[in-house]
């Protein structure tokens, strides 16, 4: 067992866990977050996407140990700026994409991060960023429509006040 | 709950209601789902109601069907909502726990709408109706001077109303009317309205709380090593690696109850669940597999193929199959095969089970059948019903799988033996190589065509039976008729000259279950191919050829719409093709049609999917579609990807990198058409996919005169 002192979502975090425990387990069981999700423990289907320094990693192939001091983690609990939904999430209520919904949180971290790189992602660009996501009820065809409209929102100033933070 | 007062103040602080006003409850026992009334007294008999609308006008509605993604809990409450006269937003849902009052509560055999569809609205329209003649004698009118609106009762051309909370607790000293009125279907608002469901911002956000989220105080995590050939025998465990790892608490043998037998298995217990499944790996197990070496799918469908050859038990027949093959200017025969599969839902199986010192059993998990389980766990344990409290928790996915009990029984064995709450989490590898698994199938077709007439039609269905292994419930001489149910000419509807359908049953242990649309998944793919191959062979096209078939203007009507929305009669360049296929399942029909073009470097590559439903009235058409786009996706994924295989009494797959599943930058372009027919309801969670294989074979075929009668099919190989 080992102390490590995290940044998780702008908030310190320490833990007293062992040093090959992936984040994941971490995040769910040790800092209370359980919106990140555990699907294959081997990076095939993307639950478990968070970012670490804004790139998207598979938390469950990350121990706790590999993470640098200082590198900001943030999670599906730390995307929005706490006043309103984060674009990407409002455009996935507008498309009524999730149907169970467990996989979604991968999803949109997948999805934040490539609107980072690539403000207005073309189809391509969406296959290469989310293909490391599996969704297994078949949301595919809204989350790319998703995307697209995310990136429309992000693009307008005037972002509609729609979708606050902690809807439902 | 045992004391009265006490079941009283605990319900109304679950439905955080205030006092209660009018409750109706609908007698589950009751073919006719009659209409019950309940005052305070319901609590003393414990008897909780459906239906409370209390006395500040809060609605709560105890919804019998969970949520794995399907919209229960939208479908659910506009059933009530709409008759009722107020908005989805005001009925506040308590999922329901199992007990026998609340009748059937498996979210399976895409019933929840079907079932509810009559209760629910009767239901809301009886409180609406009781309302109106409290407000219409206070008011001293009639009651046709008098309707509801938005949680109230108004008086027709003046300001005056009263709410629902002021006229509930007089209404519920009310006879209950015998038969409600119920709104004429043209004057829903929300029914057939595409509404967003009101639990998609907690799904975006990571607020939904599933059950692998659930945590509850003292509890310990479990991780189980189960047996390699699912049923091998332990000969030795050595635990010392294991239990040097900090957070490991104690490595005990342990127990997988399916529902026909049970396998050994080996527990890590720990504080945490990532130090069990370290231990798990670190534990040194002996198994003998010797019993089950030659438990593999090659061997099974040997047999099946074997049985092709064979006559196997008629179940029906019309004219003589015998001699109108004999007489036929043409006849056809092909096999069609269909692998195991495994659902594979994202979240994997887990359950928390808490055995407490007084005997009582309390559950968490994400379960699609709370009253399948209570029966499951009261049976295994030993315990009365009443001793069981179930806590039905969100489902990240479940496909059937979630409707199969064993994870939740292995974490009863561990609290029963460990005396805390136990939380047992499968890994990938547990769910994709334990089973249980979608069945594999053969459809062995015998046809015959005179000049351009299909003349008949064989569909012989073989392999092992759901109601034969998980249920012992099959003898040998017998039709599944879950089977039979689905491949009758009463639910196909083509009226072929001779016809006849038969089973075999091959069985395997290889543990089974229902698999999205059950062997619907299977067999559609043989009928509706075989139907292209007997097409063809008469000269017809495949759609003409289907309609001259049928008089059932449904059947006929679906057909129709796609070959108009999916330009059926196009001319395609060489290269390309379209392929059809329509399948009835869950009292809804639905087609197919998938377009394929040959890659200039090999294979074929899928450029677009049609899909039509006649789901008869349906709750929400976005809802309706996005559980088709699902259907298609895994309909395409069971035709393409890996399925099951077993080598050495062993699954051959392991995790999503060995049985893959479609990911987003092979999901093609869909185009979803819904029919409202104006039916009673059928499903929609599950009848969009039985078509898509066979529509996609029948596609190759057009566009390459490859016919395909094995999945999955490798695309790059065609």
């Amino acid at each position: 067992m080992a102390v490590f002192n995290l940044n998780i979502n702008g908030k310190k975090v320490t833990v007293d866990v062992d040093p090959d425990m992936p984040m994941l387990w971490v995040l769910r069981d040790f800092a209370g977050l359980k919106g990140t999700k555990f699907g294959c423990g081997m990076a095939q289907c993307g639950a478990c996407t968070i970012h670490l320094n804004g790139q998207p990693i598979r938390s469950c192939q990350a121990p706790v140990s590999s993470i640098a001091k200082n590198a900001k983690i943030t999670t599906i609990e730390g995307i929005s700026d706490g006043v309103q939904l984060h674009a990407v999430q409002q455009a996935w209520i507008e498309a009524q994409v999730p149907q169970c919904g467990y996989c979604q949180s991968g999803q949109i971290m997948s999805a934040v991060a490539l609107l980072k790189t690539t403000p207005v992602p073309t189809d391509a660009d969406i296959d290469a960023a989310m293909s490391g996501n599996l969704c297994r009820c078949g949301t595919y065809d809204r989350i790319r429509k998703a995307i697209h409209n995310a990136a429309e929102l992000s693009k307008n100033a005037d972002m509609p006040k729609a979708g606050k933070v902690g809807g439902n | 709950m045992t004391n009265n007062s006490n079941g009283r103040r605990e319900f109304i602080k679950m439905s955080s209601l205030s006092g209660l006003g009018l409750v109706l409850g609908i007698s589950a026992l009751d073919k006719n789902f009659s209409l019950t009334k309940y005052g305070e007294a319901a609590f003393q008999l414990e008897i909780n109601p459906f239906i409370i609308i209390d006395n500040l006008g809060n609605i709560t509605l105890v919804n019998p069907r969970p949520d794995m993604g399907q919209g229960s809990t939208q479908a659910v409450p506009s059933l009530l909502a709409e008759e009722l006269e107020v908005s989805l937003s005001k009925v506040k849902l308590i999922q329901s726990d199992g007990k026998a009052k609340y009748g059937s509560q498996t979210a399976g055999g895409s019933s929840s709408v079907r079932e509810l569809w009559e209760p629910l609205r009767k239901a809301g329209a009886a409180a609406r109706e009781m309302m109106t003649e409290v407000a219409a004698k206070r008011w001293n009118t009639s009651i046709s001077n008098c309707y509801a609106e938005d949680g109230r009762i108004l008086l027709r051309n003046t300001d005056k109303s009263f709410s629902f909370g002021e006229l509930a607790d007089e209404a519920a000293k009310l006879p209950i009317p015998k038969n409600p009125k119920l709104k004429d279907p043209k004057d829903f608002k929300i029914i057939g309205k595409t509404n967003p469901r009101l639990d998609v911002p907690s799904r975006v956000t990571g607020k939904a709380v599933f059950g692998l989220d659930v945590e509850v105080p003292g509890m310990v995590y479990a991780a189980i090593e189960h047996a390699p050939a699912v049923h091998s025998k332990i000969v030795s465990i050595d635990a010392a690696a294991a239990l040097k790892i900090p957070g490991v608490i104690r490595v005990m043998k342990a127990e997988r109850p399916m529902p026909h037998r049970k396998s050994e298995a080996v527990a890590v217990i720990a504080t945490n669940w990532w130090a069990a499944l370290k231990g798990k790996k670190a534990l040194k197990i002996t198994w003998d597999n010797t019993s089950y070496e030659n438990m593999t799918t090659d061997a099974y469908f040997a047999k099946a193929y074997e049985a092709a050859k064979k006559e196997g038990i008629n179940h029906e027949e019309k004219g003589d199959m015998t001699q109108a093959l004999a007489h036929a200017e043409k006849t056809l025969e092909a096999v069609y095969e269909t692998p195991f599969l495994a659902h594979a839902p994202i979240e994997p199986e887990n359950a928390i089970a808490h055995v407490k010192d007084n005997g009582e059993i309390e559950i968490w998990a994400p379960i699609q059948g709370p009253d399948w389980a209570l029966r499951d766990v009261a049976g295994y344990m030993k315990v009365k019903p009443e001793q069981i409290k179930i806590n039905v928790q969100l489902l990240g996915g479940a496909f059937g799988r979630k409707a199969y009990h064993d994870f939740l029984l292995e974490a009863c064995f561990l609290s029963k033996e460990l005396k805390k709450p136990v939380k047992v989490i499968w890994t990938r590898e547990d769910d994709i190589t334990q089973g249980p698994y979608r069945p594999g199938m053969l459809s062995a077709m015998k046809g015959a065509v005179n000049g351009k007439k299909i003349a008949a039609f064989h569909h012989h269905a073989i392999g092992e039976s759901i109601k034969g292994q998980v249920f012992q419930s099959l003898s040998d001489f017998e039709v599944d008729d879950w089977i039979t149910g689905e491949l009758s000419a009463e639910n196909h509807k083509y009226q072929i000259p001779t016809w006849k359908l038969s089973w075999t049953n091959v069985k395997t242990d290889i543990p089974i279950v229902w698999w999205r649309s059950v062997y619907a998944s299977n067999f559609a793919f043989g009928q509706e191919c075989f139907m292209d191959e007997l097409a063809h062979a008469a000269g017809q096209d495949p759609i003409e050829a289907r309609l001259e078939l049928l008089s059932d203007e449904r059947f006929k009507k679906v057909l129709e719409v796609i070959s108009e929305k999916a330009n059926w009669k196009e001319q395609l360049p060489a290269g390309k093709g379209k392929g059809i296929a329509v399948f009835r399942s869950f009292e809804s029909i639905s087609a197919c049609c998938v377009t394929v073009a040959k890659n200039p470097a090999g294979g074929v590559k899928i450029e677009k999917v049609v899909s039509v439903i006649d789901c008869g009235y349906h709750v929400n058409p976005d809802n309706v579609k996005a559980q088709t786009e699902g259907n298609i996706v895994m309909g395409l994924t069971a035709a393409m990807k890996s399925g099951i295989t077993f080598s050495k009494g062993m699954a051959e797959q392991s995790n999503y990198h060995n049985y893959q599943v479609m990911r987003i930058n092979e999901a093609p372009i869909m185009d979803i058409h819904i029919i409202n027919s104006g039916e009673k309801p059928g499903g929609v969670g599950e009848p969009g996919l039985p078509p898509v294989a066979p529509a996609l074979c029948n596609a190759i075929f057009a566009a390459t005169g490859k016919r395909l009668r094995k999945l999955p099919i490798n695309l790059s190989e065609v």
